[in-house]
């Protein structure tokens, strides 16, 4: 008998974080719901990632202020993800008859979902994470996974040797089985690392869950524990190579810098292959309008957009206003913000439906910082106002409103690295 | 409005831009970087909260089909009622329908099983944005069979026969339906949107169809002026109608205009499109862009100025645009330079062509034209 939600494979994405290190920008969002490229949201890559490997059913786990991702991903219609049998569903923690828990660590967010991915009998579980810019087609790494008759694939990229502590680095023989495992080492031994993508095979996966579940001393992390007591107990783990480009986007310099990225013209993301569309749900706003006198340049923009003024270097989103005599340069301006005449915006993350005052200068540029450990990029949370003829130093996170004078506020505190019931990245 | 039924003729027209609609119907053809006409229509029925929405179609309506699907876009896609593509209804007696009679007729069925009190009727040849609320209200208030929807406009050179004049007492009772008469200066133009009573509607569709009448506006507003209570209503905002290529060309640059722009294209009054999941914009290096209207999926390397870009047009390097219309997929080559120019969807105009009409006289490139 044909069993209509029999799945081969399905894709849970994590996407409980906080993403404390995007200081006010997620503020009230979730990381994976912040605005991305123009006319995205950041969870859009994985979720289109997804659907063209031909993935039908996707499970959203969230748990930080859901409501937006929540109404943003709705039935899932923008990335075709509303089908009869599967689509995508968000997933909360929620209560049990044994009681209830926030979700505690990567792999407990999945252990609490067991029912979830076993309504689909699925034979494999793609586990994601929500806050990563990139194109991979998933159905390669399934197919290596297969070939090698493997418990579980790990995803993995060569990093900078400088930046390989920040990530779960690992070591493999020649045929590719992982032979070492250690998150964030401090002496990394390679510089291969784990992209925080996984593939299981179910059995081997709901056995470990529960076994790690037991355990009162694990973190209840993939990385940390699961990786570690599956290499320990002797299972069939491979690195599957990944090409191209991936970004993590966790913290205010890596967002910018990914934004900036798209600017460039021989970027391998590519924005608009439409053999693999970055799906989204739209805006319904009419075309971009470029005025008379503006001068837009080395930029992406997107609908609803008038620019009167000049753009360089930048990304606009949809409703973005840009008067007459504004300049923004090297720049990311979020859905709905204005930026008044004469204004000046340098090296900023201006968040949604902000109002940038006649005048006022916002950021700063490098070579104009004699001091660069003063320099950094600026950011201005949703729904601010900077007065007219304010002033915003480089490096500031601005997230009420901003008036001539107001107290600068440089180098937000390094918030901890894990907070509790954050879902962190393995 | 859960009583009123939307109908929505989507062919009407068509000769007036036949450039244009060889292989698309009228509701169909592309306007305004990423609409196409229906859009209008179909955004002006939802915002004012219609509910059911039947597109009479009759020939060409693949790209209409494709465009609608099943109406999500419009929010339209419901459980019961919502968007309805209604196409020939072919049987002996009636053919290929020659009038808006015919085709109503055609539909009867559709019409009778609607619960429905009222039935709005609207064409697909202009850019205009309203809600019907306070329109169906004076329907109501001044007791009309019909109310008639005009927008006191100037005529000017020949008046097309499309064109109905109407001729409006101070009470706004219609006395008289002039079917394009030999008038100029200004002059109140019905807009081809009506309000009626479904039942009479029936009755008036039938009773036509039994004495082979099928002109909608001969046949029942100019015929029936005396007998029926019409009720002119006055539309005030903006709008543009096709009654040429000329025309077709000039309201897309009338785009460019803040003021019309925010009159179509009001917040709290979208006009829904189908979404194509294009990327932004793509500003490069030495891109010089003035007075112009672009939708997603552009990539401007060149100068573009005083144009309308549709979705997913390509401006090569060191290539000019002026005064032109770009229609979606268009790929215009390094050093290329075109003025007063539309070309239609997919045209590939190669490295270092010119292409120059007039004002007057804009140069049109037909769909998937190489140059």
């Amino acid at each position: 008998m044909l069993k209509l939600n029999k799945k081969k494979w399905i894709a849970m994405i994590l996407a409980g974080g906080q993403g404390s290190r995007l200081l006010s920008l997620t503020k009230r969002l979730a990381k994976p719901a912040v605005p991305f490229g123009g006319k995205y949201r950041i969870i859009d890559f994985t979720l289109s990632n997804c659907v063209n490997s031909g993935i039908d059913t996707v499970g959203v786990l969230t748990q930080y202020q859901p409501l937006l991702l929540n109404e943003y991903i709705g039935n899932g219609q923008p990335w075709d993800l509303d089908r009869v049998h599967g689509g995508v569903f968000v997933l909360p923690p929620y209560q049990q008859s044994s009681g209830s828990d926030w979700y505690t660590g990567t792999a407990n967010a999945i252990y609490q979902n067991l029912q979830f991915i076993q309504r689909y009998d699925p034979d494999y579980v793609l586990i994601l994470s929500g806050d990563h810019i990139y194109k991979m087609d998933y159905s390669k790494m399934l197919k290596f996974h297969r070939q090698h008759q493997a418990d579980c694939t790990i995803a993995t990229l060569e990093v900078p040797r400088h930046e390989a502590d920040r990530f779960g680095i690992l070591a493999s023989d020649e045929e590719g089985r992982i032979t070492s495992f250690e998150e964030k080492p401090a002496q990394p031994k390679s510089n291969m690392a784990s992209m925080g993508i996984y593939i299981f095979s179910t059995k081997t996966l709901v056995r470990y869950l529960e076994e790690d579940a037991l355990d009162d001393a694990s973190s209840k992390d993939f990385g940390k524990n699961i990786i570690p007591a599956m290499l320990g107990s002797g299972a069939r783990l491979f690195a599957y190579p990944f090409e191209g480009y991936w970004k993590d986007v966790g913290t205010i310099d890596s967002l910018w810098e990914a934004n900036m990225d798209l600017l460039d013209p021989s970027m391998p993301l590519d924005l608009g292959d439409p053999q693999w569309r970055i799906y989204a749900r739209n805006a319904v706003r009419p075309p971009q309008y470029v005025g008379r006198d503006a001068v837009v340049q080395n930029s992406i923009v997107t609908e609803g957009a008038e620019i009167y003024g000049e753009v360089d270097f930048s990304v606009l989103f949809a409703g973005v206003v840009v008067e007459p005599g504004a300049t923004v340069r090297d720049s990311i301006v979020m859905p709905g913000t204005v930026i008044r005449s004469g204004a000046v915006v340098d090296y900023a993350i201006i968040a949604e439906g902000c109002e940038i005052g006649r005048g006022a200068r916002v950021g700063s540029r490098p070579e104009d910082t004699p001091d660069k450990s003063l320099w950094g990029v600026t950011v201005i949370a949703e729904g601010v106002t900077v007065a007219p003829g304010a002033v915003v130093p480089a490096k500031a996170v601005v997230d009420g409103d901003w008036n001539i004078g107001s107290a600068v506020v440089l180098d937000a505190p390094e918030p901890a690295e894990k907070e509790a019931g954050e879902v962190v990245r393995a | 409005m859960k009583n009123l039924l939307g109908i929505v003729f989507s062919n009407m027209h068509e000769h007036m831009v036949s450039d244009l609609t060889p292989h698309r119907c009228m509701g169909s053809v592309p306007v305004g970087g990423r609409y196409r006409l229906i859009d209008f229509v179909l955004s002006t029925l939802a915002n004012s909260g219609v509910e059911d929405v039947g597109v009479i179609t009759k020939t060409n309506y693949q790209s209409l089909m494709d465009h609608l699907g099943n109406g999500r876009e419009w929010d339209l896609s419901r459980k019961t009622g919502g968007l309805a593509i209604l196409p020939p209804f072919s049987r002996t007696e009636t053919g290929m329908y020659r009038g808006r009679i015919e085709a109503l007729y055609g539909i009867m069925g559709y019409l009778r099983s609607s619960p429905a009190t009222h039935v709005i009727t609207c064409d697909c040849d202009m850019l205009f944005n309203t809600t019907y609320d306070d329109m169906l209200l004076s329907h109501v208030e001044t007791g009309a069979d019909i109310t008639v929807m005009y927008k006191k406009m100037p005529l000017i050179g020949e008046v097309s026969k499309d064109t109905c004049v109407l001729s409006v007492e101070e009470n706004g009772r219609v006395r008289d339906v002039m079917v394009a008469p030999p008038l100029s200066g200004e002059q109140n133009v019905y807009l081809n949107i009506m309000i009626i009573s479904k039942s009479l509607l029936e009755y008036l569709v039938s009773s036509c169809f039994s004495r082979n009448q099928y002109s909608f506006e001969r046949d029942i507003l100019q015929a029936g002026a005396r007998q029926y209570h019409i009720n002119a209503y006055e539309y005030t905002g903006y709008i543009s109608r096709f009654s040429s290529l000329q025309t077709y060309y000039d309201a897309n640059l009338a785009l460019l205009d803040s003021e019309v722009r925010s009159q179509l294209f009001p917040r709290e009054m979208p006009i829904y499109t189908k979404v194509r999941d294009e990327a932004p914009v793509r500003y490069g290096l030495g891109s010089k862009v003035s007075n112009s209207l672009l939708a997603d999926g552009c990539v401007v390397e060149g100068e573009v100025e005083n144009s309308v870009l549709f979705r997913g047009v390509t401006v090569g390097k060191g290539a000019k645009v002026k005064n032109s219309v770009i229609m979606q997929g268009t790929t215009i080559g390094e050093g290329s330079s075109l003025e007063w120019v539309m070309t239609d969807k997919n045209v590939t105009v190669r490295e270092s062509r010119m292409l120059t009409g007039f004002q007057t006289y804009p140069v049109y490139i037909a769909k998937g034209s190489v140059i």
